[in-house]
């Protein structure tokens, strides 16, 4: 832990990766419990798929990858929304065709590509200590946007995932929240996917506000746990993976991994616990 | 008719299908200011779908729905509505205050952030208080009983300050005495709104409604001195709830023997 302080004065890469780390979390903070409690998951891992469609695309045309990452994340929340709500279709089949599809793109696009040489390794599993200052300042003004949109329109999403159809009758736009949260899980997805890549996004949207779900019970209070976890999740996995110099990503999935398992079990635990004392506190009274 | 005259509810020449299979047929029903109506008929009679249309979730195929005098969608925030099913997941992290708060949301984006959550908390604090429920203001929805959560449903629907309250079988998973408690606080409602209750059960719903409208692909209304317990029970048999009766006449139920 000395050598990672140490070397975190020293580098300015490591600082970078740390703040990454640290924007990340917010963002997996605030979208991660929408995901679990409206059990999007499967959705949120259909965009995140796709999106190397849109980045392939991009590094064959020649564009930023990220401004494919992000057109590609907001189609297929788009199209996913658009065929829940409007053709009110299971939207299963779609999401795992997207998700197909966007991968099968994403690498014909890479192949093609006249003197390609971005490592496929990074897209797919990040690559957090090559974040760049700009990408920084891109993670933190999506964090900002996703701020701004919660603090004015909290009770509405609120509404929304709670009972879509109470919240339509009470004159609350549905259609236009539920597609903003789709577009927002793709944001987020655009920005975990710096720290993690595409393949392990899925585990930073939804273990910390998995964990943090077994022991709050709001929304808000799941969103303020998730960001801390979240944040605790990146730090301790950069510090971790650097003495062994093993790919930070990974590392901080598996420690997530470990602690919602550990969670989860005690959470279990707890629970036949309290059934039992109420039993017998029922008995001897 | 001018809108602050005009009817609670008023239905005319309604149908609606479901692909080929028609569900309403030709539906007129006019309720006033203030009526507490039953709304009763069989499984699959179209009582689900009539709510949604006068609730705006749906469109009728041909006829008019008209609440207050104003298409459904424009009326919606006058109208309070209790589910049969709640429509969210049992384990969703939210406290019973935060349900009934809901029912006080703004319209439209109403990007007021409301960041002490007061006002909210106060017409919650309310309404549960109106339907005797504000010690579970605290509790977690997922740990209610059936009748707790049709409480809080109705707190919720009551939160909203309705005109119009609608209830799509509110009694349908709770035992007899809950059942009870809940009519009785509705009859009390019915002093300041209309109500519309939708009901399996007849001969219970007799005692508290004034007027009985009996849908069945086509709709009759009854005064409930014409569907008194006796007849019921000729009509129906002892202990039989659920409703399935032939109308032979336009104004009356047909006892067996007429």
């Amino acid at each position: 832990m000395q050598d990672f302080l140490t070397a975190l004065a020293a580098h300015d890469f490591l600082r970078n990766a740390l703040i990454a780390g640290l924007l990340a979390s917010l963002g997996c903070g605030l979208i991660g419990p929408l995901v679990v409690i409206k059990r999007i998951t499967f959705m949120a891992g259909g965009i995140a798929h796709s999106v190397l469609g849109g980045m392939g695309a991009a590094l064959y045309y020649g564009v930023d990858p990220l401004f494919g990452a992000l057109l590609s994340a907001i189609l297929a929340a788009l199209l996913i929304g658009a065929v829940r709500l409007v053709w009110k279709a299971q939207e299963d089949t779609l999401i795992g065709a997207l998700w197909a599809i966007g991968m099968a793109l994403g690498i014909l696009f890479i192949a093609s590509t006249p003197g390609y040489s971005t490592d496929l390794m990074s897209l797919l599993f990040g690559n957090i200590l090559l974040v760049s200052p700009g990408a920084l300042w891109f993670m933190a003004a999506l964090d900002a946007l996703l701020l701004a949109i919660f603090a004015l329109f909290y009770r509405q999403f609120l509404a929304v995932i709670f009972d879509e159809e109470f919240a339509r009758l009470r004159g609350v736009p549905v259609t236009f929240f539920y597609l903003l949260l789709l577009c927002l899980v793709a944001l987020t997805v655009v920005l975990l996917i710096q720290v993690v890549g595409l393949i392990l996004v899925i585990a930073l949207l939804t273990l910390p506000a998995a964990i943090a779900g077994h022991y709050l019970h709001s929304l808000a209070g799941m969103m303020l746990g998730a960001t801390l976890l979240g944040a605790l999740f990146t730090s301790s996995g950069l510090a971790l993976a650097y003495a062994p110099d093993l790919p930070p990503g990974p590392v901080m999935i598996l420690l997530a991994g470990a602690v919602y398992v550990l969670s989860a079990l005690f959470s279990g635990w707890r629970t036949r616990a309290r059934a039992h004392r109420q039993a017998a506190v029922s008995r001897g009274g | 008719m001018s809108e602050t005259e005009a009817p609670a509810i008023a239905l005319r020449g309604l149908c609606f299908s479901y692909g080929d299979r028609l569900v309403l047929d030709t539906i007129d029903l006019e309720i006033a200011r203030g009526e507490f109506v039953g709304l009763v008929g069989p499984n699959a009679g179209g009582k689900s779908t009539l709510l949604k249309l006068i609730l705006g979730l749906l469109e009728p195929q041909a006829g008019e729905v008209r609440v207050f005098g104003e298409p459904p969608r424009q009326a919606a925030r006058r109208i309070g509505y209790v589910p049969q099913f709640p429509a969210f997941a049992r384990d969703f992290p939210i406290s019973v205050e935060q349900v009934v708060a809901m029912g006080a949301i703004g319209a439209g984006f109403d990007p007021r952030p409301d960041w002490s959550g007061r006002a909210a908390r106060a017409a919650a604090r309310a309404a549960l208080a109106e339907v005797e429920a504000l010690e579970l203001a605290a509790r977690r929805v997922g740990t209610l009983s059936g009748g707790q959560l049709q409480r809080v449903l109705l707190a919720r629907a009551l939160a909203g300050a309705p005109e119009l309250l609608i209830l799509d079988e509110p009694t349908a998973s709770i035992d007899q005495r809950a059942e009870n408690e809940i009519f009785d606080l509705l009859a009390r409602l019915n002093a300041r709104l209309t109500i519309l209750v939708v009901s399996h059960d007849i001969a219970f719903i007799s005692g508290y409604v004034r007027r009985v409208a009996c849908l069945n692909r086509t709709l009759r209304c009854h005064g409930t001195e014409l569907v008194a317990s006796d007849i019921v029970r000729q009509l129906y048999g002892e202990g039989v709830r659920r409703v399935d009766h032939q109308h032979n006449t336009p104004t009356r139920l047909q006892a067996p023997g007429d």
